[in-house]
């Protein structure tokens, strides 16, 4: 009796093991790969086949209409460095946004994340009015800040009336050239800055407070706790954050396409802005399309930088 | 003793010491995030305000509260703005990417976390890789791509549902994976013993277990579909097909001066995602947080 129950399988693994070659091969390679195929296919199809023609198509001066594109090797690139002002232009406004949002939205979140991380009551609720201008719509955004920044009806006019002043304050912020881009890099830090926050609060709640407490008693005051103990906890989501929105600062574009397509005068204009004219305003697709390999480039290159420091022991 | 004596005093100096800094550093710290708050929330007063005033009234008082409350600009927008198209049109849009990206990339993100078939490690690394391709680098062809499908009349909106889906995918593949894979195994060994199939399996016992990375999936997938610009501007040309976003930003292009009907217009675009906002606050800004650390 008792060798006859042995000899059935009677643990899970021995009954899985009793299975078939055929219905293992079907169980843990044939159905996963069904499962995996519709999304991969789909990503194939709608990201990875037209990123590859991008890079073709950078090379030829097709008009995005008509059959006749011809090979151009690289005269696209050649054009856009060293011949296109505006290109030059758009690509120094890049790196002005960049400079931009990696330093304010990063000072306001860590500063306001620290001043969260303390008190005791009341964080739930400052944490969710801090994110609501994170979750409404660029178009929204844009609405707004139009309004409150027109030069007869906004914030600066009423200042400028409170202070007995006539069109100090009440200038039109996104109509100048001088001030177009920092406006709007302004609307989206509004937008953005409280994203940065959340994300900087939560690490900082994943500090073990013992570290706090050493720090007391080692007679550390608040900058140095902030420098010592908050910093460095916080370190990897901060450079990962800061790899992130570098990369973003090269691809930014529905805030200046929504406020000014990049005007007065190409003083707001970026690399995608400009991309999107040319491509589908202007039919300069294979031009266009070099400007997005060119925007790749330097993603890829930004995240060349993190990984080799990374790999250097840099630890992000 | 003394030892002992020594502790405890030094203990209350720096308790009492420690006390009274906090109470200082706590106003300061509540001053701070109150101005914080200011600066978020006064924007969005003020276009509630300029919702319910006359364009008059907003002439003469543009950023204070109204005098006399009016909700004839409600109607207005909505009718003047074709909310009720492009509302629906939204909602398909949102919802239709929602279940499909939960569907194929819950089965996929399934098969690689449970299953691992061989050349998952690959196909993790093609995820990786190809969710930092940026959307510059693909949209003019994927344009051409859309268009000629376009022509064979396949339907704008399915175009770009399938755009939205496979953008998100390496996002969705990413979260939903890191929530089965620390399932323990011993539960579907035991479901596959009693029979079930491995679509049951998933069904029954994986997504029940993994419910809360779904449902951050669908926030995150759902308010930016919700929001998104580009995209529909780009795809959809049909003034009957445009989703909220698209089809405000040409209502706002229309009707410029008329401060009153556009305020109004985006307290209609931005009232579901706040109603849904304040219901479910810490699921929202959970999964977004979690959502942006691992794209």
């Amino acid at each position: 009796m008792a060798v006859y129950v042995q000899k059935k399988p009677t643990t899970i693994s021995e009954k899985l093991a009793d299975e078939t070659w055929r219905r293992k091969f079907l169980r843990n390679v044939l159905i996963p790969w069904i499962f995996i195929a519709p999304l991969l296919l789909l990503h194939i199809y709608v990201v990875t086949v037209p990123a590859v023609q991008g890079i073709y198509m950078s090379m030829t001066d097709w008009k995005g209409v008509g059959q006749n594109a011809n090979f151009v090797g690289l005269e696209n690139y050649r054009e856009l460095f060293f011949e296109d002002e505006t290109f030059g232009k758009a690509l120094g406004n890049n790196i002005i946004w960049m400079a931009f949002f990696l330093t304010v939205p990063f000072v306001l979140a860590l500063f306001s994340a620290t001043m969260l991380s303390q008190i005791k009551r009341g964080g739930m609720i400052y944490r969710s009015i801090l994110f609501i201008p994170y979750v409404l719509a660029s178009v929204v955004t844009i609405t707004i800040w139009k309004n409150l920044l027109n030069p007869q009806r906004g914030i600066g006019a009423a200042v400028d009336n409170i202070l007995g002043l006539e069109k100090v304050f009440g200038i039109a912020y996104l109509g100048r050239t001088e001030s177009a881009l920092m406006s709007i890099a302004f609307i989206d830090n509004w937008h953005f800055w409280g994203f940065l926050m959340i994300l900087f609060l939560a690490a900082m709640q994943a500090i073990p407070p013992v570290l706090y407490d050493a720090a007391k008693i080692d007679g550390a005051n608040r900058w140095q706790e902030f420098r010592h103990v908050t910093l460095p906890g916080i370190r990897p989501v901060v450079l990962f954050m800061y790899m992130m929105v570098a990369i973003w600062s090269f691809l930014a574009f529905d805030y200046i396409f929504l406020s000014t397509q990049g005007g007065p005068g190409g003083a707001s204009e970026v690399i995608a802005t400009l991309l999107y004219k040319n491509a589908f305003f202007r039919f300069e697709a294979g031009y266009g399309a070099a400007m997005g390999v060119v925007i790749s480039i330097f993603a890829g290159f930004i995240i060349m930088i993190f990984v080799t420091l990374r790999r250097r022991g840099w630890d992000i | 003793m003394t030892a002992i004596g020594k502790v405890s005093l030094q203990d209350t100096v720096l308790q009492r010491g420690h006390s009274r800094e906090r109470s200082r550093l706590l106003v300061f710290n509540h001053t701070v995030l109150l101005l914080l708050t200011a600066f978020a929330v006064v924007p969005l007063l003020v276009l509630a305000f300029n919702s319910v005033k006359t364009n008059l009234e907003i002439g003469q008082n543009p950023l204070g509260p109204p005098v006399n409350i009016v909700a004839e600009n409600f109607p207005n927008a909505w009718d003047k703005g074709n909310f009720a198209t492009t509302m629906s049109n939204s909602i398909i849009y949102v919802v239709a990417t929602i279940a499909a990206e939960l569907v194929f990339g819950g089965l996929a993100a399934y098969a690689l976390a449970r299953k691992r078939p061989p050349g998952s490690d690959a196909l993790m690394l093609y995820f990786l890789v190809a969710s930092t391709i940026p959307l510059w680098m693909y949209i003019v062809p994927l344009f051409v791509q859309i268009n000629s499908l376009k022509r064979l009349g396949v339907d704008a909106r399915f175009l770009l549902i399938m755009v939205y889906v496979a953008g998100n995918a390496p996002l969705t593949i990413f979260l939903l994976r890191s929530y089965m894979i620390d399932l323990p195994g011993e539960l579907e060994d035991a479901a596959r013993v009693d029979g079930a199939n491995e679509f049951q399996v998933l069904t029954r016992i994986v997504i029940p277990l993994t419910m809360p990375g779904f449902l951050t999936v669908g926030l995150v997938v759902g308010l930016g579909v919700w929001n998104e610009f580009l995209l529909a501007l780009t795809f959809i040309h049909d003034p009957n097909q445009y989703p909220v976003t698209t089809s405000f930003y040409k209502f706002v292009d229309r009707f410029d001066r008329d401060w009153a009907l556009t305020s109004a217009g985006a307290i209609i675009i931005i009232f579901p995602v706040m109603v849904l906002f304040l219901a479910l606050q810490r699921q929202f800004i959970n999964g977004l947080a979690e959502g942006g650390i691992k794209t």
